[in-house]
């Protein structure tokens, strides 16, 4: 050690990071019945190498965040087409067809928009490859948009009097319309689910710790969003559907996001909680709740059920872009990484498993 | 479609008829110098462009920052007191009394030379203290999980059992960024870098940048591999701290090198890599480190996130079947 008369103008010598605030654990919370499960060993120091993320976020602009609700939205409204067409109604039908393909088409487009090399965009379809969510859902989306193109197409030419310059395909149309539609339906589900399987199947640490529930989470998104199209466009007559589906939609989104959060590590959790996602999250639970309500209470109204379907559009685009971001964000800080990943290394060693540690002693 | 997880040999299980063997690196992090030697190489090797603005990062001598998509190689330097040396060398001697895998038969007796766990190391002039450097790089990993969430084909796995992305056919959907559980692999950006300031002359322009848009990471000198040739890294290192072989020889010289740096008392020494029965089925980058593996900017414990997908897959088709359950309730319950 060297010894200067200027050694006490020295800044400190930097210590090793902790956790802003310094207070251990503040991340979990004590519900105190015993639910949540308490550590059983110490929570160890985390070290990073100079503040840097350990894995990187994924390159994905907005235009993914606005897929994933849009992806839902289409497979949503397929699904009340479907219904439409099977239950005689009419305007439900034409509407939900039409949100369908536009929701899609968008969608598309979007996806298409964030690739690196957008010229590419059918390489996607160059093999099938089923450990990749990426393929599998391209595939979907491909199915599913020809589903719902041809219903609303037929759609359309019925609503211009068919004045569209199909000459011979319009029998065609007409006759294969009712099976696309069914079509479409098949792959509604898969196409609202594929997502969250996406963002599951990546080493982003939030997505990846929701891995169990978040398909739960985006279909009811889906359902919940595309009722509340349906209850924009359509008088609610035909729109009882569409209500009872907007319902459920927002019992399964509000119970599947608390049991996901529930059940996560802890501190992979907490970007669902922080900053803008957090912000977007608390916003799209509240919206979903006063969309239900509104429906519940008055979707019987006009007025009342364009303006919960409206709150339910919000609702679903806000889960959508929250979960986008706070995945975003725990790739961004080293610790969403690090902290889960030492604390489940030494859970496995305190119950006696040593032999899968990356990390040998020869 | 392979195996997901657990030990496998990755280019059988990529369905390859003829037996190359697995090459891999063997980085020693005790013998490096910090030089950056194999950054400069890869770099030259590769073509790779610059990366950032020749900023200093103030973080020792490491101005590269990390591993990216024209970074293939990354020097860490981690600068530390004699506390953290303690806490290293006893982190290291607690793997050793968890009777951590040694896989196969125990390493070779290692002639015990010294101890050298009290030598003086301090270099002159300083107090107690030490420097780590580490030159990390793409694991090639047995389960990769950039290569299996793919959705081209683009990434591969090649005969040598390594990973590489075939940049004609990426479309820089950006998927194996998330991927990897390391945060090695990148898509490289349009390469529109702000040059700091004016300047004259030869860096007044940057040459187009190659491969822009698309996933770019090691491919462990594929086409010098094809040729019989040492990848450029290994090649250009000075002091042997890479090493370069196949994978089976480099996990042996890794244990019988951890064993003679124990024997001396150097309990900090530990193996990162080298179990085939971790989270991503062992690497093909083995690492010898000195510290806890986040102190380099390390995941502790990696787990490749395609090991869950069956369950995911699963997970995804009960929520369909509620979605399409809660369509035919809306439709044909209670009309409203």
């Amino acid at each position: 050690m060297t010894h200067s008369e200027f050694d006490s103008f020295r800044p400190p010598e930097p210590t090793r990071r902790r956790r802003p605030g310094g207070k251990r654990g503040t991340g979990r919370r004590d519900t105190g019945d015993g639910s949540r499960e308490m550590p059983m060993v110490p929570e160890p120091e985390f070290t990073s190498y100079y503040g840097r993320p350990v894995v990187k976020p994924a390159p994905w602009g907005d235009e993914v965040a606005a897929y994933l609700f849009l992806g839902g939205l289409a497979a949503g409204s397929a699904l009340l087409g479907l219904g439409g067409q099977l239950t005689r109604r009419p305007t439900l039908r034409r509407n939900a067809r039409l949100s369908a393909l536009t929701a899609v088409s968008l969608g598309a487009v979007a996806l298409v928009k964030d690739l690196g090399r957008p010229e590419r965009f059918l390489n996607m379809l160059r093999t099938i490859k089923v450990t990749s969510p990426m393929s599998v859902g391209s595939w979907i989306l491909s199915a599913f948009s020809v589903g719902a193109a041809v219903p609303a197409v037929a759609e359309i030419d019925r609503m211009s009097g068919a004045r569209l310059p199909l000459g011979p395909l319009r029998t065609v149309l007409q006759t294969v319309e009712g099976p696309a539609g069914f079509g479409a339906a098949f792959f509604a589900g898969p196409l609202a689910a594929y997502t969250a399987v996406l963002l599951g199947d990546t080493a982003t640490p939030t997505w990846n710790a929701g891995h169990e529930e978040l398909p739960f989470v985006f279909v009811s998104s889906a359902a919940l969003a595309s009722a509340g199209l349906a209850m924009i466009t359509t008088p609610v007559h035909e729109a009882g559907p569409a209500r009872n589906l907007a319902v459920l939609g927002v019992v399964g989104d509000v119970a599947a996001m608390r049991v996901m959060e529930h059940r996560m590590d802890p501190v992979a959790a907490e970007p669902l909680h922080q900053g803008k996602a957090g912000a977007m999250l608390k916003w799209s639970e509240r919206l979903a709740a006063a969309g239900g309500l509104g429906t519940l209470l008055g979707g019987r109204n006009r007025a009342v059920a364009a303006a919960s379907g409206l709150a339910l559009l919000a609702a679903s685009a806000l889960t959508r872009f929250g979960v986008f971001e706070a995945g975003l964000s725990s790739a961004r800080d080293p610790r969403y990484t690090i902290e889960p990943q030492k604390n489940r290394l030494a859970a496995r060693r305190a119950a006696g498993i040593a032999g899968d540690s990356i990390t040998t002693a020869g | 479609m392979g195996q997901l997880s657990g030990p496998t040999d990755p280019t059988a299980d990529a369905h390859w008829e003829h037996s190359h063997p697995r090459k891999g690196f063997f980085t020693d992090t005790s013998i490096c110098i910090g030089c950056k030697a194999c950054e400069v190489a890869c770099k030259e090797w590769n073509h790779n462009p610059q990366d950032g603005n020749l900023e200093l990062l103030g973080s020792s001598y490491d101005n590269t920052g990390a591993l990216g998509a024209s970074t293939w190689r990354h020097v860490a330097f981690i600068e530390q007191g004699q506390e953290r040396i303690t806490e290293a060398r006893e982190s290291g001697r607690a793997l050793v009394n968890l009777g951590m895998p040694r896989i196969g038969p125990p390493a070779a007796a290692v002639r015990t030379e010294q101890d050298l766990a009290q030598v003086d190391t301090t270099p002159p002039d300083t107090a107690d203290f030490r420097w780590l450097m580490s030159s990390d790089v793409c694991k090639h990993c047995t389960h990769a999980g950039c290569l299996d969430v793919c959705p081209t084909g683009a990434l591969f796995r090649t005969e040598f059992g390594t990973v590489v992305v075939q940049d004609d056919v990426c479309n820089g959907c950006g998927t194996c960024v998330a991927g990897c559980p390391f945060g090695v692999i990148e898509r490289r950006s349009d390469g529109t870098v702000k040059v700091a300031g004016k300047r004259d002359g030869q860096h007044a322009e940057h040459p187009a940048v190659p491969n822009a848009g698309v996933a770019q990471k090691c491919t462990l000198c594929y086409d010098r591999l094809v040729a019989d040739e040492t990848p450029a890294c290994a090649k250009a290192c000075p002091t042997t701290s890479i090493k370069f072989g196949n994978h089976d020889d480099m996990v042996e010289t890794a244990r019988e090198r951890v064993a003679g740096l124990h024997a001396q008392g150097l309990t900090e020494a530990r193996l990162y890599g080298a179990n085939e029965l971790d989270g991503v089925g062992g690497t093909g980058a083995v690492f010898l480190l000195l510290d806890e593996p986040e102190v380099y900017g390390l995941p502790p414990d990696p787990r490749v996130p395609t090991a869950d997908l069956p369950q995911m897959y699963r997970r995804a088709g009960m929520a369909v079947a509620g979605m399409v359950a809660a369509a035919a309730v809306a439709f044909l319950g209670g009309r409203r």
